[in-house]
């Protein structure tokens, strides 16, 4: 059970939103009405806040230089999804920094999820605090900053990120699909978890209060 | 003083040839046997402290646990006592844990020993305070020097190491130990070639001027600094260049240890400890006699850099 909050008056000004031609694209724009494709809104929500059950990320309150390095993977390949990839392939580099500028400044929505079982929380806390080191295993918040919250630009806010989302991008590593990170940090931590530690850190951070007042 | 290539008397890991556990509890062992090659990194054969959180009962467990959040989370928990921005467990890491890292469990079963450095038999309440003087830059902290011998955090850390040794042999050379001794770099070691390894693969971690990182609110490192102002004094082992190189080597990158060439390690370290950083302690107004006295290692301690003297200090 997730919990948005959204507000009447972010509703309203989504809709009103109007394109002016030449001008330096608006990402409000982008995100609500697509760039000549699907609208970004359509996936990841009306507030950025994203869908567990789509596994579709939260935007809102990112970095916007993560998120334009993002855009950016899947534009040239490093980051290979069939969904995403189509959306982003059309973007030109002026509308890249300007929806990742608009995302980044949305308020965090409230998406974290329950506390999972208390095995998995275990499990997944002790891999986030301690990691696993006879694996060379450091620990998430090593990189991802005390509470998961990001180290920008560089390393993304992962607390409060849908479990489904975050567990499909370890296994992207793993497979190869994703190889956009800067000197194969994260593909060096990915490839060494099992498919029971990718279950339960990912039900941890999704857990997490995502960043406050970024 | 650069003294290139000099045996590092004071290296830790010098000696780490020694006997795996399990066979030393083996009596088929044949002990005129040559002894066995000192296990590789990740390799078996490291002494295993128990696991993570599963401290003992009462108020022993209690003193463990005070000393583990001491040495990871000494900001806090030690703050007093600290000049600069680290925790003890940066350069000792996994809470102390890692072998090849400077692991307590090691260092808790060697324990009185001599040490040059000092010239005489310290105890491992010496030896804290020691890490705390240096490698914590105590003389910057609002105390202004290390805690005193008897203050009862020293107790709590020692707790905490002597459980992390349970079951480890007293006063044997435990593989390991200290951080692994490195072969000599094909070429002499270099600043200037190290500035590019740095940029190339420590940078987005370590920032760009070695400041170290924050996270978005600003409260403490998440990555520490390597020089600087927040990072460790001029009399730490850490400022030694074959010292860092060792480390570097087998600890750095974060999560690809061992992944530098043997000659990017030393390049690297040498580029790091060639930037001033809090003074020696043991300086009091006369450079050139603390280099002669107790510089006579590979460092960079009153040479030039930028024509600046190093040594001098970065104000606290
Ligand atoms: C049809 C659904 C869909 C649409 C429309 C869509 N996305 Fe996505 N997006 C996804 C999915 C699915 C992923 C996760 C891909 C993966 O697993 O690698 C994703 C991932 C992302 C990411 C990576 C986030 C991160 O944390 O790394 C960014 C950034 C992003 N989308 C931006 C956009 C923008 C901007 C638009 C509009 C131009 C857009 N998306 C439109 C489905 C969509
Ligand atoms: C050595 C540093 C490092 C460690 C340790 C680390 N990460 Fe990462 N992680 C990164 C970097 C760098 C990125 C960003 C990659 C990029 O730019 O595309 C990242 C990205 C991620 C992402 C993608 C986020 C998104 O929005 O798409 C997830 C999920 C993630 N890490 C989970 C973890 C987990 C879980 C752990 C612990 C098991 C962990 N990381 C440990 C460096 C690290
Ligand atoms: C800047 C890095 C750094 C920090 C921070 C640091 N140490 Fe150390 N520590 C070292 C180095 C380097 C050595 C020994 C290796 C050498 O001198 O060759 C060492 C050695 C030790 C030893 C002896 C190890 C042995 O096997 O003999 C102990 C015990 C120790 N440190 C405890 C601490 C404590 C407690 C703190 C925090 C108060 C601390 N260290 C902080 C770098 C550091
Ligand atoms: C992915 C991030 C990351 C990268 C890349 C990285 N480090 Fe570190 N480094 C850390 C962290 C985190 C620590 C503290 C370890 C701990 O607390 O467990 C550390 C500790 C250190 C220390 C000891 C602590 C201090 O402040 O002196 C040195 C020296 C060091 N790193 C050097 C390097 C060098 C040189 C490189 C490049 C070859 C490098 N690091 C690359 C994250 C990184």
């Amino acid at each position: 059970m997730y919990k948005h909050t959204l507000t009447p008056v972010m509703l309203l000004i989504g809709g009103l939103t109007v394109t002016t031609a030449h001008a330096a694209p608006d990402g409000k724009d982008i995100a609500m009405k697509g760039a000549g494709g699907v609208p970004c809104q359509a996936c990841h929500g009306l507030n950025g806040e994203g869908n567990e059950a789509g596994g579709y990320p939260r935007l809102a309150g990112m970095n916007a230089e993560y998120l334009a390095h993002q855009l950016k993977s899947f534009k040239n390949g490093s980051r290979k999804n069939p969904v995403m990839a189509p959306q982003a392939a059309s973007l030109t580099d002026a509308q890249v920094k300007a929806v990742a500028n608009y995302y980044a400044q949305l308020p965090v929505p409230v998406v974290q999820a329950p506390t999972p079982p208390a095995e998995l929380m275990t499990a997944g806390e002790s891999l986030a605090r301690n990691g696993r080191w006879s694996d060379t295993i450091p620990a998430c918040i090593q990189c991802h900053g005390p509470h998961g919250q990001g180290v920008d630009p560089y390393f993304p806010d992962i607390a409060g990120q849908h479990a489904s989302y975050i567990a499909h991008q370890l296994k992207a590593w793993q497979s190869g699909q994703r190889s956009n990170d800067p000197n194969g940090l994260m593909a060096a931590v990915a490839k060494r978890l099992s498919d029971a530690d990718i279950k339960a850190v990912a039900a941890y951070f999704a857990s997490q209060p995502a960043a406050a007042g970024k | 003083m650069r003294t290139l290539y000099l045996q590092p008397a004071v290296t830790l890991a010098a000696a780490l040839i020694a006997m795996p556990l399990a066979a030393a509890q083996d009596k088929r062992v044949d002990y005129q046997a040559e002894l066995p090659k000192s296990p590789g990194v990740g390799e078996s054969g490291y002494h295993v402290p128990p696991p993570h959180g599963d401290y003992p009962k009462g108020p022993f467990g209690e003193a463990v646990k005070r000393g583990e959040a001491l040495f990871t989370d000494t900001q806090t928990n030690a703050g007093e006592y600290v000049g600069n921005g680290l925790n003890c467990a940066n350069c000792h890491v996994d809470a102390g844990r890692l072998a090849n890292s400077a692991p307590l469990w090691a260092a808790w079963v060697a324990y009185p020993a001599y040490r040059k450095k000092n010239d005489h038999v310290n105890s491992m309440e010496e030896r804290i305070r020691g890490c705390f003087t240096y490698s914590m830059n105590a003389k910057g902290s609002k105390v202004g020097h290390a805690p005193e011998p008897g203050t009862p955090l020293l107790t709590d850390m020692e707790a905490y190491m002597y459980w992390l040794a349970k079951g480890a042999p007293t006063g044997e050379k435990l593989p390991g130990r200290g951080y692994p001794k490195l072969d000599k770099p094909p070429k002499p070691y270099s600043p200037e070639r190290g500035a590019k390894v740095y940029a190339d693969n420590c940078a987005i971690c370590h920032g760009d001027t070695g400041q170290g990182r924050h996270t978005a609110d600003g409260k403490g490192y998440v990555f520490p600094p390597l020089w600087g102002k927040d990072s460790f004094n001029w009399g730490a082992g850490m400022h030694r260049v074959n010292t860092a190189a060792a480390f570097i080597k087998a600890n750095m990158p974060l999560g690809k240890p061992e992944s530098l060439s043997l000659q990017d390690a030393w390049d690297v370290a040498a580029f790091v400890n060639h930037h001033d950083r809090p003074s020696d302690p043991r300086e009091k107004g006369d450079l050139a006699d603390t280099d002669a006295k107790f510089h006579k290692h590979q460092c960079y301690y009153g040479d030039k850099a930028d024509g600046k003297v190093l040594g001098t200090g970065t104000g606290n």
